[in-house]
């Protein structure tokens, strides 16, 4: 292990241990995946895996994942929300593994929002 | 590393360990591995809670879900249904106090609502075993700020400005003992941290040494910085043996890191710190005492002066501090002198740990803003009175501190406040009683723990603690006369005056306080020969009621002296003579036709 000498040197290890802690607090957009028995029946298992590659692929670390249980539209599912702070929850619906880097890379990154797989919105 | 989108955290303070939460973290590693969930989530043992009572406590994040008192059988449901499919566990969560609707996330609960916590801000949010958790959460940052870009004097005076004053219960202001210690002039100087914790019932500084030993290090470091001192100690006791592992371990990481040892990061400046094993004696707390033991010497204090600051350990010139004082120095470098000064009172800046305790629904560690009041405490965040009995007192600052009443439930908490009704801050014990609690028993608790360590070396603490333990044992066993009552006032007073150290000097307090706010129960005891809360054994007495007695004859068969006879199917009689007061009888009775009065 080399010495620490300055400032950068401690950042550099904040920087690459973030997800050590950064997973205690809520980031600052979240995503959520239905895992009812219904979305894990249509395959949420995968998108949730797609979700975790694409993230760990892109290095972003203040985005949290999270679950949740069935909401009612179990023919939509697998069901995936985008959560960006101070905006409306985003619902996304039949979501496929393939769906996920758009998704992540146009709306969680970008903040655009992915209109052909949007079922709804709640503020 | 891989990217984590949970994490559990799982309770490892020595309370919850004691609960069993080791096998909930083996059963929910295991639980994890066999869902194929141990990728995506990291199960993380970490430091106390502080709500004690409730563990062994598992949170999850990033929802911030808190379950309490969960054990490894309750682990599977929680794998399934809440890491796997995101549905939170009702029946585990933390529910508060009877109608209140459930609190599922962390902050919402009342008991850490009202809290602000600066010293146990890692404190069971971070692995105390992994130095990069600790950097992750800005550890360290203020060392390097030092090190770097300040002055040692730019330090002082930063913890002078944040107006930090001793947490281990003098209050002597940080900053300026520091600046003592750095105008010294000697070759070598010693920075100490104080963790020979010994007041019954408190367990403030075991839990930081558990939960965030890098921060005391850190802080220690910052002082040595500030100080000129190369070298440096934690006199831990050593019934701490958790505290001491992750403090052997935190000290092998920083010296990794090149925080510990020579040339620290590449400058002039060299610290090294060691662990002292204390034996387990509560003088060792006072600093005189300590070094001695350090030394190899018996713990015994020795007079002031020369301050530890001109001739410490090994005659050099020293600086000692509590845990909670140092515990908190890397936040105040970090953010400022005039970030810490902005909490508190005028004269009490900051923000004190407490260990809640006694007849209060939840007992656990506390961290409150000066200036809050003991209601607050008790009744907020504490809950209130177990069972919905009555508050009666509150014994602040350990068997040093005294007893309040109802009547100062509404003093904001200082040093100064509390010195003014007969209290001191201590190191942070509160111990809450009710209606249940005789005040003269307590006090006799409180006497018998510093008479039995009073270290022997001076007469006022040695005999004088010693005779007025004799006139409680006298009150309480109903032989009290009315002139006891300015014996104790005379020989607490003269104890206190003329003590050479802390101990002794603080030692009457329990007696004092009592005596000055419940005099009402001494003087029961002594006139009446009645003890108002029922408490004290000897002047309790066990009657039969011959009503209610149906002479079944299993108290005679169950009484160990003999004392209760009678005839079959005929109400029994206990000769009081004989009544050694065990309560065998009472229990034993299948009618309940036995009173205790």
């Amino acid at each position: 292990m080399p010495k620490i000498r300055t400032l950068e040197d401690l950042k550099k290890i904040k920087e690459s241990t973030m997800d050590l802690t950064g997973a205690r607090s809520q980031g600052k957009t979240r995503i959520i995946i239905g895992m009812g028995t219904c979305g894990i029946a249509a395959g949420a298992r995968v998108v949730m895996e797609a979700v975790m590659a694409e993230l760990a692929k892109r290095g972003l670390k203040d985005v949290s994942v999270e679950t949740t249980g069935c909401i009612g539209m179990c023919q939509d599912e697998p069901l995936l929300d985008v959560i960006h702070a101070g905006e409306p929850r985003v619902t996304y619906g039949k979501v496929a593994p393939e769906d996920v880097p758009r998704i992540i890379s146009e709306h969680v990154v970008n903040g655009r929002v992915v209109n052909d797989k949007v079922i709804g919105r709640t503020d | 590393m891989g990217l984590y989108r949970s994490h559990v955290l799982v309770c490892g303070g020595t309370g919850c360990v004691s609960s069993g939460s080791q096998a909930v973290l083996d059963a929910l590693k295991k639980g994890l591995a066999d869902k194929g969930l141990d990728k995506e989530i990291l199960v993380v043992a970490t430091g106390c809670h502080g709500m004690c009572e409730m563990g062994p406590i598992v949170v999850v994040y990033p929802e911030g879900t808190f379950y309490c008192r969960v054990t490894a059988a309750d682990v599977p449901e929680l794998v399934e249904e809440h890491l796997f499919k995101g549905r939170i566990v009702d029946r585990l969560i933390y529910k508060g106090e009877g109608t209140v609707a459930d609190v599922p996330h962390y902050t919402d609960i009342p008991f850490y609502k009202k809290q602000h916590r600066i010293a146990l801000r890692n404190c069971g949010y971070i692995n105390p075993e992994n130095i990069d958790e600790y950097i992750a959460r800005d550890g360290y940052v203020a060392l390097v700020k030092a090190v770097t870009e300040m002055t040692p004097d730019d330090v002082i005076e930063t913890v002078k400005e944040s107006g930090l004053r001793g947490r281990g219960g003098g209050g002597f202001p940080t900053g300026l003992k520091w600046s003592f210690c750095a105008r010294s002039a000697g070759d070598k100087k010693y920075v100490i941290c104080n963790a020979d914790e010994g007041d019954p019932g408190a367990f403030m500084d075991r839990s930081l040494l558990e939960g965030d030993p890098h921060a005391i290090v850190e802080g220690m470091l910052l002082g040595a910085y500030a100080m000129g001192a190369s070298e440096g100690y934690v006199y831990c006791r050593a019934e701490y043996p958790l505290a001491i592992r992750r403090l052997k371990r935190t000290i092998e990481q920083a010296t990794e890191y090149g925080f510990l040892g020579d040339n620290i990061l590449g400058t002039d400046f060299s610290f090294h710190l060691h662990i002292k094993e204390g034996a387990g004696a509560f003088v060792c707390g006072e600093e005189t005492a300590l070094m001695a033991s350090i030394e190899g010497q018996r713990g015994m204090p020795r007079p002031r002066p020369p301050f530890p600051a001109n001739k410490g350990l090994w005659g050099k010139p020293t600086n000692i501090n509590n845990v909670e004082t140092w515990a908190n120095v890397a936040s105040i470098i970090r953010n400022g002198g005039a970030w810490y000064a902005a909490l508190g009172t005028e004269k009490s800046k900051g923000t004190k740990v407490f260990a809640l305790t006694g007849k209060v629904n939840h007992t656990g560690l506390v961290e409150v803003p000066m200036g809050t009041t003991i209601r607050e405490i008790v009744f907020e965040i504490g809950g209130g009175i177990l069972n919905g009995k009555k508050f009666k007192a509150v014994q602040i600052g350990g068997p040093s501190g005294g007893c309040l009443t109802e009547e100062h439930l509404d003093i904001p908490i200082s040093y100064e406040s509390l010195s003014q009704v007969g209290a001191i801050m201590g190191s942070g014990g509160l111990v809450v009683m009710d209606e249940d609690n005789c005040m003269v028993d307590v006090a006799k608790f409180f006497l018998e723990f510093t008479q039995a360590e009073s270290c022997g070396k001076c007469p006022p603490c040695r005999e004088g603690t010693k005779k007025m333990l004799d006139i409680l044992g006298r009150i309480v066993a109903g032989k009290g006369t009315p002139e006891d009552l300015d014996s104790l006032q005379y020989l607490g007073t003269m104890i206190k005056e003329t003590s050479l150290c802390g101990l002794g000097q603080t030692a009457p307090n329990p007696v004092l306080t009592t005596l000055r706010y419940f005099r009402d129960e001494y003087e029961a005891h002594i006139n009446e020969k009645r003890c108002p809360a029922g408490a004290c054994v000897e002047l309790a007495r066990y009657v039969i009621d011959a009503k209610k007695c149906i002479g079944c004859t299993k108290c005679a068969k169950v009484c160990p002296v003999g004392a209760i006879s009678g005839t079959v199917k005929q109400p029994h009689v206990i000769d009081q003579d004989k009544c050694i007061k065990c309560g065998a009888c009472a229990e034993a009775c299948p009618v309940k036709a036995i009173d205790r009065r």
